[in-house]
């Protein structure tokens, strides 16, 4: 008796588990089929870094996205400020599998470089956001399990599935009532320690189906530095094409 | 020569400026951006030459200036250079680029004076050939002169393909009386030797193909003309000058990323009535990234050159090793350290160098630079007259 319920338990709790991979899997699905079609993109954003002291550095660069359906994005991004490295600009191209291709231009000695897309936990640019937070978000790159629906908010666990991430968890508040974007992310260190939180506001509606934060901020639990991404504006009616994220296009950027 | 050019190109860029304003129609933009640089260089040793200056103060102005129009797909590109320096010869202007860029899809013309970069090594930049070395700028042979260009590059689903026309020779720039890097004697930059009867301008020809599958960036490339490396000749009448021979070369750049490793190798086969040879320089570069959460990348680096060459080439690099390591601590300051050493795995020689930068608030950087010349063997025919050259430098530079 005691060997039957103990299977009946663990089958339940295996289909449980199974229905909860099941479920986050299908929400994260949902998001990127609501964001299908865009094509392309640009954006022009300010960065604002804060340290644990309220010291404020800032960031200006723009961000050209084309969309792909058979393999990960293309993107193309150009620092303006600060002034000193204005002109640097990477070009990369995710993959759904494997590692992303991405190239780095350096002005002033008109340098294409191929680097290593390794450093997935590292910082870009000396800001709260690692490079893994910033780079085209495919279902593929996580394993999902469904944790609670609160009331508009669907929260899901995402496991990273490169071993080379910073966390062993993602904690993402998806909001169903529209079209599943995202409202919060809480990332968990190696040690599964609450690390950071981002939160998204000031939505806006483009095209009547794509939803855009202009307002990313990211706070550090245990550095206590902070950074802000101001989305200053976004274009949809670019028509990027593949031309547009090529290595000659990097170097006139 | 060189007035004639940038009088023609300031000719085409007024009156480009002009179409533009008759057109009306169209959205034009355009930036100008302001460098300003103070470089303090010290000589911790003696000079080995008469007349050689120990301290260098000077100052370099970069402006650069963009202009676009018809949705950014033309545009005027200028970036000036200007130093003034104790040393008369290293005070100089130049044209760094000066170009009309016209984009079309999937090709580009490139017209003017403009500069290109090809390679992949760190310690050694022997396939990089298009432009002149502007040797008095810096000892690491990455500051360019403008050349004058009729570039076309083409992508394609079979890679890029450049071409490029070359119409006018550029001098290497050489150190005058003062100057340190020099020779015993002063070779004067503008006594120059050509094989060619067309002199500086003899019209020159190169090409390139690159492409990049999967972890592999393949380039190879081909170059016809005047080189841009001269040969140090002694002539009975004119004492010591630099000669420079009518070449063809092919060059092969490639690099394997594969997660932190970068395998990278550059090579080159040289021919000219004077000399044939083979060089390359092979290499790798691991990167440890973001060690213990603290943001630090450490990158290791290193690199062996070979040139086949041995006696009187402006060539330091023979049999060498390179070790070296960059550090980039991805803080706010984007503060980075490259540390390296040359070893000569026959002589003695060694070359220890370091280079560091941060800025301050969000328009000042500072910069400081260092170069050991240490145990330089005797029978080092180039390296031997710069061995009391070690130097350490500290350069502020205010961004507008």
């Amino acid at each position: 008796m005691k060997k039957v319920l103990l299977t009946v338990v663990l089958s339940l709790m295996i289909y449980t588990v199974a229905q909860a991979q099941d479920r986050g899997l299908e929400i994260a699905k949902a998001a990127e089929n609501a964001d299908l079609g865009f094509k392309s993109s640009v954006s022009t954003l300010k960065m604002v870094l804060k340290n644990r002291n309220g010291q404020v550095s800032e960031r200006a660069l723009e961000v050209s996205t084309l969309e792909l359906v058979e393999d990960g994005d293309k993107s193309l991004i150009i620092f303006n400020s600060p002034k000193d490295v204005k002109g640097t600009s990477t070009l990369t191209y995710t993959h759904k599998q494997g590692a992303d291709d991405q190239w780095l231009y350096l002005p002033s000695i008109k340098r294409v470089k191929r680097i290593s897309s390794n450093n997935k936990s590292g910082p870009f640019v000396g800001s709260e956001f690692a490079y893994e937070d910033l780079s085209s978000q495919e279902v593929e790159k996580y394993t999902y399990k469904f944790l609670k629906a609160d009331n508009h908010l669907l929260v899901v666990e995402q496991y990273p599935v490169d071993p080379k991430s910073g966390y062993t968890k993602r904690v993402v508040s998806y909001n169903k009532d529209a079209e599943y974007r995202i409202e919060k992310i809480e990332f968990y260190d190696r040690k599964n320690a609450l690390l950071k939180t981002l939160t998204y506001s000031g939505y806006n509606l483009y095209k009547g189906k794509y939803w855009r934060a202009s307002r990313l901020n990211m706070v550090n639990h245990q550095s206590h530095k902070e950074t802000l991404l101001y989305f200053l504006n976004y274009d949809f009616d670019v028509h990027l094409t593949d031309d547009h994220f090529t290595q000659n296009a990097l170097k006139r950027s | 020569m060189q007035f004639g050019l940038i009088v023609i190109l300031i000719v085409a860029f007024l009156s480009l400026g002009h179409a533009q304003e008759r057109e009306g129609t169209n959205r034009s933009s355009h930036t100008l951006d302001l460098e300003i640089e103070m470089e303090n260089r010290f000589f911790m040793e003696a000079p080995s030459f008469n007349g050689q200056n120990r301290y260098f103060p000077s100052v370099a102005l970069r402006p650069t200036y963009t202009l676009e129009w018809e949705a950014n797909d033309n545009s005027l590109n200028i970036e000036g250079f200007a130093r003034v320096d104790v040393d008369e010869e290293r005070t100089h202007f130049d044209f760094r680029e000066f170009y009309y860029l016209k984009v079309s899809r999937n090709w580009e013309l490139s017209i003017g004076l403009k500069k290109i970069f090809w390679g992949v090594t760190e310690s050694n930049h022997l396939v990089d050939i298009i432009n002149q070395t502007d040797a008095i700028e810096s000892f690491d042979g990455e500051e360019k002169l403008g050349q004058p260009m009729l570039q076309f590059s083409i992508n394609t689903k079979q890679g890029t393909f450049d071409f490029f026309y070359l119409p006018y020779h550029r001098k290497r720039t050489l150190p005058g009386e003062k100057g340190r890097f020099r020779f015993p004697v002063i070779i004067n930059t503008n006594n120059v030797g050509y094989e060619s009867a067309a002199k500086a301008w003899h019209q020159d020809v190169a090409m390139r193909y690159s492409n990049s599958f999967n972890s592999f960036d393949l380039g190879l490339s081909y170059f016809y003309g005047t080189g841009r490396e001269p040969v140090i000749q002694f002539n009975s009448e004119a004492g010591i000058m630099a000669f420079y021979p009518i070449i063809h070369q092919v060059g092969l750049d490639l690099q394997i990323t594969n997660n932190a490793f970068l395998w990278k190798l550059e090579s080159i086969y040289r021919s000219s009535t004077l000399q044939k040879f083979i060089a390359f320089t092979a290499g790798l570069e691991y990167t440890i990234s973001n060690i213990n959460s603290s943001g630090i990348d450490i990158g290791l680096i290193g690199e062996y050159s070979f040139d086949e060459r041995d006696a009187l080439t402006l060539s330091a690099l023979q049999n060498d090793v390179f070790l070296g390591s960059r550090i980039a601590f991805n803080d706010v300051q984007d503060t980075s350290i490259l540390l390296g050493v040359i070893c000569d795995l026959e002589k003695s020689s060694k070359i220890i160098g370091v280079e560091a930068s941060r800025r301050i608030g969000s328009t000042i950087k500072l910069e400081l630079e260092g170069r050991i010349f240490s145990s330089i063997a005797v029978n080092e025919n180039f390296l031997s007259n710069f061995k009391n050259d070690s130097f350490i430098g500290l350069t502020i530079l205010k961004y507008f």
